[in-house]
């Protein structure tokens, strides 16, 4: 079995990488990577984020600690990224531009680097009237695409937007997000082609229940020539029931389910089980397209099923992502 | 107007035509705003704009127009003033998540730009907006930038 690679070795440039994360080396070893959502908690209390986190532990390569998402408040995800790296884990910051300016996301941007956050995802971020605070100023100064030129340019310019120039850049792998699953379509791999100029490194995507469109789209992303140019991890999850399903595609904007995966669920015995079985075989197909470089699994209120769901799909094959076990491994081995 | 807004991006085309013969008179008069001063022109060139745009496409006069690059449809209309296409919120009838009365801007832009010659241009990058030009008249800009590289160009040439 192979062991993670421990935290704090350094790469070096010669080997073309942007940050010194686990994630970018699993990915660039063409490994298949796994990476989950973390759910914040609606606390100041921080083993609440590191019992989250333990669930994940020895299955994912890197874990997604949200922004806001449904414009619902939560701890930040700088914090959350910044507490769970002081343990040794590998975390994706996510930024979104719906609640600050350029100004603020620069900066933040900065201090999560010096925290140790190897990873951004930069997002758009949902429409405050989703959340629990509709009567919030929307900000939306960037858009996802201008965010992403803006965080290369810290990285690859060492300049802040403005121009004035920074000492050290934040070395981080970016990433962004896409949905392939809503109109309009034949934008949508345009619109992966422009992310990818403007920086994006790898993509998470939006749940994917409908496989024919998530082929289509990378057909289409590969004639683009895109394929190569970053990494995909489509996004997976286990339905809890027919009529979460159902009342997911009605309220959560950008999901889709088909109803063959609802009418699957109501003919199941125990529809909790079928929803980890079609997630289950979900993640083994997608493995399959071309192009695929991992899965990102969002297990929302359902994480502690996520290991057996990685297991079982067996996509990790004799590999485990490193866990703070290692660790304590390694210290034994040196004493 | 919404409803006109709809029908300027489905002609995105004509619109396309007819800014692409505007916007040399609107550069060749640069001698005119000058004279006049650019600051003087602003005023009653901004109301002009404002009117036309306004009516035409909801123009929301960010002051650096990119009608051009997507598809004939403004897209500070987007409650996200999204600059750069869709969000990912998108409703699978193509409207939009915050209004879903309303189509989406950006599906609207997609559509239009198919329409257009030049409707590639919704493929290339977009800076984000600089706030301090909302209210400003984009057709002055592009005249006063147009000339200005022109003399720039002249110069470099003698
Ligand atoms: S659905 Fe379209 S118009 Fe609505 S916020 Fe998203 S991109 Fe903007």
């Amino acid at each position: 079995m192979t062991i993670g690679v421990d935290h704090d070795k350094r790469v070096s440039d010669g080997l073309g990488h942007s940050s010194s994360g686990r994630l970018e080396r699993v990915l660039r070893a063409g490994q298949f990577a796994v990476t989950a959502e973390l759910a914040p908690p609606d606390s100041a209390n921080p083993e609440e984020v590191y019992a989250r986190a333990r669930v994940f532990d020895g299955y994912v390569d890197a874990m997604n600690a949200t922004d806001g998402s449904g414009a619902n408040c939560h701890m930040s995800s700088v914090a959350m990224c910044a507490l769970l790296s002081r343990r040794g884990y590998e975390t994706v910051m996510q930024v979104s531009c719906r609640d600050r300016n350029r100004i603020a996301i620069q900066g933040d941007v900065l201090g999560g680097a010096a925290l140790g956050i190897n990873n951004i995802l930069c997002l758009t971020g949902d429409g405050v009237q989703v959340g629990d605070h509709p009567q919030a100023k929307p900000v939306f100064d960037l858009d996802s695409m201008s965010l992403l030129e803006t965080v290369a340019g810290l990285r690859d310019k060492q300049v802040f937007a403005s121009g004035r120039a920074l000492s050290d850049p934040p070395r981080v792998f970016l990433g962004a997000a896409e949905n392939p699953f809503v109109p309009p379509h034949g934008f949508r791999p345009h619109r992966l082609a422009k992310k990818i100029a403007a920086g994006a490194q790898f993509i998470q995507t939006q749940y994917c229940f409908d496989l024919s469109r998530f082929r289509a789209f990378m057909d289409q992303s590969r004639d683009l020539g895109l394929l190569d140019k970053c990494f995909i991890l489509p996004g997976v999850g286990p339905l809890a029931s027919a009529r979460t399903a159902e009342w997911m595609r009605r309220h959560v904007p950008g999901v889709h389910i088909p109803d063959a995966i609802i009418r699957r669920l109501e003919g199941a015995r125990d529809q909790r089980v079928e929803g980890r079985n079609i997630c289950i075989e979900l993640i083994q197909q997608l493995r399959e397209i071309e192009g695929v470089s991992g899965v990102h699994v969002m297990a929302h209120r359902q994480e502690a099923y996520v290991a057996d769901i990685i297991e079982k799909s067996g996509v990790l094959g004799d590999r485990a992502p490193w866990s703070p076990s290692c660790n304590k491994a390694l210290e034994k081995q040196h004493a | 107007m919404y409803s006109l807004r709809l029908w300027a991006a489905r002609h995105a085309r004509v619109f396309e035509l007819t800014y692409r013969a505007f916007e040399p008179v609107v550069v060749k008069l640069h001698p005119l705003w000058k004279s006049v001063g650019y600051r003087r022109a602003e005023k009653p060139m901004g109301k002009l704009e404002r009117l036309c745009k306004g009516l035409l496409f909801d123009c929301q006069m960010c002051g650096q127009c990119a009608l051009s690059a997507t598809g004939m449809s403004c897209s500070m209309n987007c409650p996200k003033t999204m600059r750069n296409g869709p969000c990912g919120g998108v409703l699978q009838n193509g409207n939009c998540e915050v209004y879903p009365e309303k189509r989406c801007v950006w599906v609207e832009a997609w559509e239009g730009s198919r329409k257009m010659r030049g409707g590639d241009a919704i493929r290339v990058v977009q800076l984000p907006v600089d706030h301090r030009l909302k209210g400003s008249s984009s057709w002055l800009r592009v005249a006063r930038d147009a000339s200005e590289s022109g003399e720039r160009h002249r110069e470099a040439a003698r």
